[in-house]
């Protein structure tokens, strides 16, 4: 909301003492917030001057000048001269005007905040310039030719003046964001109100309005919808001389508040809507056919707004209408073939008390907000309308010469607003302010223009018509803590009971977090949103289910219209960027959510608020929501060790990938199964799935050359990702215990042959369980070549045998290595 | 050996004069003296002490003198043997000495070498100040809690007192899912999660809630689609305004340091009823009138805007299952990134979110 500053003084009577800045950071204490003061750059010398002469001088370019001399007032006057009078010589572009005219002259020195530069005096034209002559635009006011000099009224001002006071050239604006709660603030009125309760100064209301001439009928009115327009006002203004214009300081203060100076009419209605707060229409009265009805679309209904546009109209939208067919669009815009013109002469004028969400909805199904629509979502004051109209009518004698025709309609009527009870000290309760006593609060209270009665330790507080906002105990514990101060809260710390500390899942989290950094992982975050873009990069097969994605309304880009099934999607967009800004190296990592939609695409149910739901209410709630496990995601890129002085380094592998995951699975003590799989984003004969307890939670290996390509990564990069949700799910709540014996270590060394097809991992596996004695299997050679037959391969094992509670015997490890000979007979290994 | 014999006259045995055995005995300790590397020492060991060494053949010549003879003698020899094994012994260990410091010396290395072959991770800063934040909660005795990204509109609005025509929900800038009537959101607050941990357990509750949170704002030097909060919630017999401000000053204590304080302003937010925002003492000027003026943190406000609070308005008590009657509380917010973009002076709020490992990288695994 834009409050001038002279306007809002004059309303409130604040003394001049009181400046711009304390007025702000009054009202930024009252809930009102400054954004920023706006006006106040311009300085002078700014004075009013008195065309003396201007004489014309065509010149080479084509153009002709005005070479004058310009009265600007005994104290700013070079001397007259045998030839000239007293004044200053000025060149001037412009020609709608001449001697004798009353204009406003920029001297040497002043800053014209629309030029942005400081006036000095110059040689042009083959004279010296002493100063400005100023045309509308320059002084930044509205109206009139903007191109043009402004002249003023004959008789208004004498030459020296100080054209700054006279025109409000220098006034201030508020520019105060107001929240959605206090809709009162948006007028001057409410504004007012509570400026005079920050400074404590008595406050009388502008609508304080005695409703004349009320006997008889203003414009008849059919409201069919009661319960979208509590109230509808009309009366009418007869004989309007469509020639006056809007006064200067009216023209000025709309400006001030961000709106344009139309037409008297249009600026009055205006005038009023921020004067008051109450949205008002004037309406062509020789427009009008038949009376005025307020009632919902119709289907297929159409209308063209003041905007040009054309709309179709939903059945849920309220409209004005005449017996033509609709005329506005209620509480937002009117239609253009209705509005006033430069002919009009009787005018109907509008003002309506709408259902806010009625005009809120609307507002938001076209897309449409205005001045009007701003107020009345908020809620505009209920009691106001035939006040407001009056206003309207007032003010179209007064400046436009029309006169009130008798007779007013009023339809509906607003019941007070219902009383709030709330015990006497919730309010220093609540706010913890120990100098809240019941005087204070009822003094704090009576300033908003509450009704406030003691019953007891009981506070009755029946809220004016126009604070919607003031509803429950705790709306009014707020009002008296405005009023209070917010400075005046102390700071105590409550004693929390004591705390579990972090979940178990919270701290294998941590765990994880550190382990990828521990694996020399870089942790990125990335925008969890992907389209079929990216997964046509990953090369998911067309009925992959990771491309089955949670869908949004209201993507911000079209390439990415849902969100991600898998953090590989922005990692290796990640991934790329730094390959693309010339990092060779790249090892990254990121942990975060991913998102896959249930089958039944179910919808949210939305409950009352007026109690708990049931658990059983909370548990289909939950339902709908689509699973969204936490994924731990790495890629790694070239080097994992690198090439120096001490070697050529090492290339990060598909091994180097599935490390990872079993890291992860090692620190939260999880067995992970690994087995060969063929999946995208992955190198078909590279890639390991992970499976916990017969359930596949992740992958690894390398990455398939053609995603390598299409993401522009180096060859043979490697990747991997885990269900972290499954895996600390999964994870004990203690770790292994230490079991280790003290006895003798007896070390075997067994080499098998076996087809190439058999997995190490599985002989490995079945070495490890082929006896009680068998602390440790380590695969240490793989081997196919010369010296196995085709299509087979040697896998060397160390096998490490101890008994917890003796040295082993030459039988016993006789026995136990035979045993381990046998476990693997039955993948056909033979012993070499 | 021959036998004792009771007329040989030991002086007569020149390897066993007194001066033959002094001489034997000096020129093994020059000898030793001279040598300067185990591999000398050595030889000096096989030419003084060994089997066929002077000292050895006369200490053999003694069983052939007479008994009275042979204590003298016998003591003679000894005690030059002695000086040479001890002598041996010393110079042995002076040179093993010298020999074994040359060796580490040759053994010398440049260590100003690179020695960064093995890559090095590192934890995003969200990521490590979230764990901060939460490590101060829980050093409060508050615990953590937390709740999906994807929410019910319900959960994310109406039970915030966020009604359907409610004008701040459009404020909001909400991702909703496809279709709108799934009635689901990205949530734009972690606030549901507060609705959630009253929905599912009874106050006392001290809780906080980092996360991450969604708003239709297009990426650039100041804007992202995500970004993440901290949101507190206490619920409580008795708690006033007062002791959310005295949880405000203790986590900006505790996060900007000593000294911190904060104020506030009235605001509105619908699920708290009073509502104010919250302005952190400027942590680089600390609004010093000397400094105020130039500071580019707060630009001349000497205060920083940090986020919203409020006493939780007893409409979400309400639809969460607490008794107002009983229970009142207070719940704040604030974002995280700017602490981060703000405290390093990262001028490019993208920079968070690129994904470049120099931008992760410096933060090592702490801030
Ligand atoms: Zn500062």
């Amino acid at each position: 909301m834009k409050v001038p500053v002279p306007w809002l003084r004059e309303l409130v009577g604040l003394p001049d003492s009181v400046t711009t800045e304390q007025l702000a950071a009054r009202l930024t204490a009252f809930d009102l917030k400054l954004e920023e003061i706006v006006g106040g750059q311009l300085s002078g010398p700014l004075v009013v001057g008195r065309v003396l002469s201007a004489v014309p001088e065509p010149q080479k370019n084509g153009k002709t000048i005005n070479w004058c001399r310009v009265d600007v007032g005994p104290e700013h006057n070079d001397p007259a001269t045998d030839d000239l009078p007293a004044g200053r010589g000025i060149v001037c572009g412009a020609h709608n005007f001449g001697p004798g005219d009353l204009v406003v002259v920029s001297l040497p020195g002043t800053f014209l905040p629309a030029l942005g530069f400081e006036i000095s005096a110059r040689k042009t034209y083959g004279h010296v310039s002493d100063g400005m002559i100023c045309s509308t635009a320059e002084l930044g006011l509205p109206g009139g030719d903007q191109s043009g000099i402004l002249v003023l009224e004959a008789g208004s001002a004498e030459p020296g003046d100080d054209a700054i006071a006279l025109l409000g050239l220098n006034d201030e604006t508020l520019d105060l964001e107001v929240n959605p709660d206090r809709g009162y603030a948006w007028s001057l009125r409410g504004v007012g109100r509570d400026t005079a309760l920050a400074f404590d100064l008595p406050f009388r209301d502008p609508a304080d309005i005695e409703v004349t001439d009320t006997d008889g009928e203003g414009y008849p009115v059919v409201v069919e919808d009661r319960e979208a327009c509590p109230v509808f006002v009309t009366r009418r203004v007869t004989g309007i001389d469509p020639t006056r214009p809007t006064p200067e300081w009216m023209a000025r203060r709309l400006v001030q508040a961000g709106m344009r100076s139309i037409s008297l009419t249009v600026d009055i209605s205006n005038y009023v809507m921020l004067e008051l707060g109450q949205p008002n229409h004037a309406y062509d009265a020789a427009k009008l056919s038949g009376p005025i009805g307020v009632r919902r679309a119709r289907a297929g209904e159409r209308l063209t707004t003041l905007d040009d546009v054309d709309r179709v109209l939903d059945p849920a939208d309220l409209l004005i209408c005449d017996d033509e067919g609709p005329v506005g669009l209620a509480g937002i815009m009117g239609a253009a073939h209705v509005e006033i013109d430069d002919t009009t002469t009787d005018v109907v004028i509008e003002a309506a008390y709408f259902d806010r969400s009625t005009v809120a909805r609307a507002a938001r199904r076209h897309k449409l907000s205005s001045e009007a629509a701003r107020r009345f979502e908020r809620g505009v004051d209920p009691s106001l309308q035939a006040r407001a109209a009056q206003r309207v009518a007032e003010l179209l004698v007064e400046h436009g010469g029309g006169r009130i025709e008798p007779g007013i309609t009023v339809v509906g009527e607003v019941a007070p607003r219902p009383a709030v009870t709330l015990a006497a000290d919730l309010p220093r309760r609540i706010a913890g302010v120990p100098s809240i006593d019941l005087e204070a609060s009822v003094a704090a209270l009576r300033g908003n223009a509450c009704e406030v009665e003691v019953q007891g330790d009981q506070l009755v507080v029946t809220p004016p018509s126009w604070r919607f906002d003031l509803n429950d105990p705790y709306d009014v514990v707020e009002e008296v803590l405005r009023v209070v101060g917010y400075d005046q809260v102390p700071s105590v710390l409550p004693q929390a009971p004591g705390g579990r500390g972090l979940t178990r899942a919270q701290e294998l989290r941590r765990r994880v977090g550190y382990a990828l950094a521990g694996a020399g992982l870089v942790e990125v975050k990335t925008f969890p949103f992907a389209g079929e873009e990216d997964f046509d990069k990953l090369g998911l097969p067309a009925d992959d289910e990771r491309r089955r994605q949670v869908l949004l309304e209201n993507p911000l880009s079209a390439q990415e219209p849902g969100l991600t099934t898998t953090l590989l999607t922005g990692l290796l967009r990640a991934a790329g960027l730094n390959v693309g800004r010339g990092h060779e190296d790249v090892a990254l990592t990121e942990m975060g959510r991913v998102f896959r939609t249930r089958d039944d695409s179910p919808h949210a149910p939305i409950y009352g608020v007026d109690r708990r739901p049931t658990d059983d209410e909370l548990a289909v709630l939950d339902a709908a929501l689509p699973d969204q496990p936490l994924m731990a995601a790495w890629t790694m890129l070239g080097q994992r060790e690198k090439r120096g002085w001490s070697g050529p380094g090492r290339d990060a592998t598909w091994a180097d990938a599935i490390a990872v995951a079993k890291r992860l699975a090692d620190v939260l003590h999880v067995e992970l199964t690994v087995e060969a799989v063929a999946l995208a984003p992955f190198h078909p004969g590279r890639c390991a799935a992970f499976l916990l307890d017969g359930t596949v939670v992740g992958h690894a290996g390398e990455l398939h050359p053609k995603v390598l390509e299409a993401y522009g990564l180096p060859a043979r990069g490697v990747a991997g990702e885990v269900n972290l949700d499954a895996l600390i799910g999964a994870a004990p709540e203690l770790g292994p215990r230490p079991d280790f014996s003290s006895f003798p270590v007896a070390k075997e060394d067994l080499a098998f042959v076996v087809d190439a097809s058999v997995h190490a991992g599985d002989l490995q596996a079945a070495l490890a369980s082929s006896g009680p004695l068998v602390e440790s299997v380590r695969l240490f050679d793989i081997y196919a070549g010369d010296q196995v037959p085709a299509g087979k391969k040697s896998l060397a094992f160390n096998v490490r045998l101890r008994a917890a509670d003796h040295t082993l015997t030459d039988a016993e490890i006789t026995e136990a290595r035979a045993a381990a000979v046998e476990a693997a007979a039955r993948f056909d290994a033979t012993l070499r | 050996m021959s036998a004792p014999n009771s007329d040989y006259d030991p002086v007569e045995v020149t390897p066993l004069r007194a001066d033959e055995v002094e001489r034997m005995r000096d020129a093994a300790l020059e000898a030793i003296a001279a040598a300067d590397s185990v591999e000398a020492l050595k030889q000096v060991k096989i030419d003084h002490v060994g089997d066929r060494s002077p000292l050895a053949l006369a200490n053999r010549e003694i069983g052939a003198l007479p008994p009275q003879a042979r204590k003298e003698v016998g003591q003679r020899v000894g005690q030059a043997r002695g000086a040479v094994n001890k002598a041996l012994a010393e110079r042995t260990a002076q040179v093993e000495a010298v020999e074994f410091e040359r060796r580490l010396a040759e053994e010398a290395v440049d260590v100003t070498v690179p020695v960064d072959m093995e890559p090095v991770g590192a934890r995003h800063p969200l990521t490590t100040i979230q764990d901060h934040v939460a490590d101060i909660f829980v050093a409060m005795g508050w615990e953590i809690a937390e709740g999906p990204e994807v929410e019910a509109e319900w959960l994310n609005f109406d039970a915030l007192n966020l009604g359907p025509d409610h004008p701040a929900r459009t404020m909001m800038d909400t991702f909703w899912v496809a279709p709108a009537e799934a009635a689901m959101v990205l949530r734009t607050h972690t606030s549901p999660v507060q609705a959630r941990t009253m929905l599912t357990r009874q106050p006392p509750i001290y809780i906080a809630c980092p996360g991450r949170v969604f708003r239709t704002d297009e990426p650039d030097a100041t804007h992202a689609p995500v970004f993440h909060q901290v949101e507190g919630l206490a619920i409580d017999e008795g708690l006033s305004m007062a002791h959310l401000k005295g949880t405000l000053d203790h986590l900006a204590t505790a996060i900007y340091g000593e000294g911190t304080t904060t104020r506030f302003r009235p605001s509105y937010f619908p699920f708290t009823e009073p509502s104010a925002e919250v302005d952190l003492l400027c942590y680089v000027c600390h609004n010093d009138p000397a400094q105020v003026a130039d500071c580019p943190t707060c630009r001349g406000e000497g205060w920083v805007e940090w986020g919203g609070c409020g006493v939780v308005n007893p409409r979400v008590l309400i639809a969460c299952g607490v008794d107002p009657e009983r229970y009142s509380g207070f719940a704040f917010g604030m974002g995280l990134d700017r602490t981060i973009t703000s405290r390093y002076d990262i001028a490019d709020l993208r920079d968070l979110w690129d994904g470049d490992i120099r931008f992760t990288e410096p933060f090592g695994i702490g801030l």
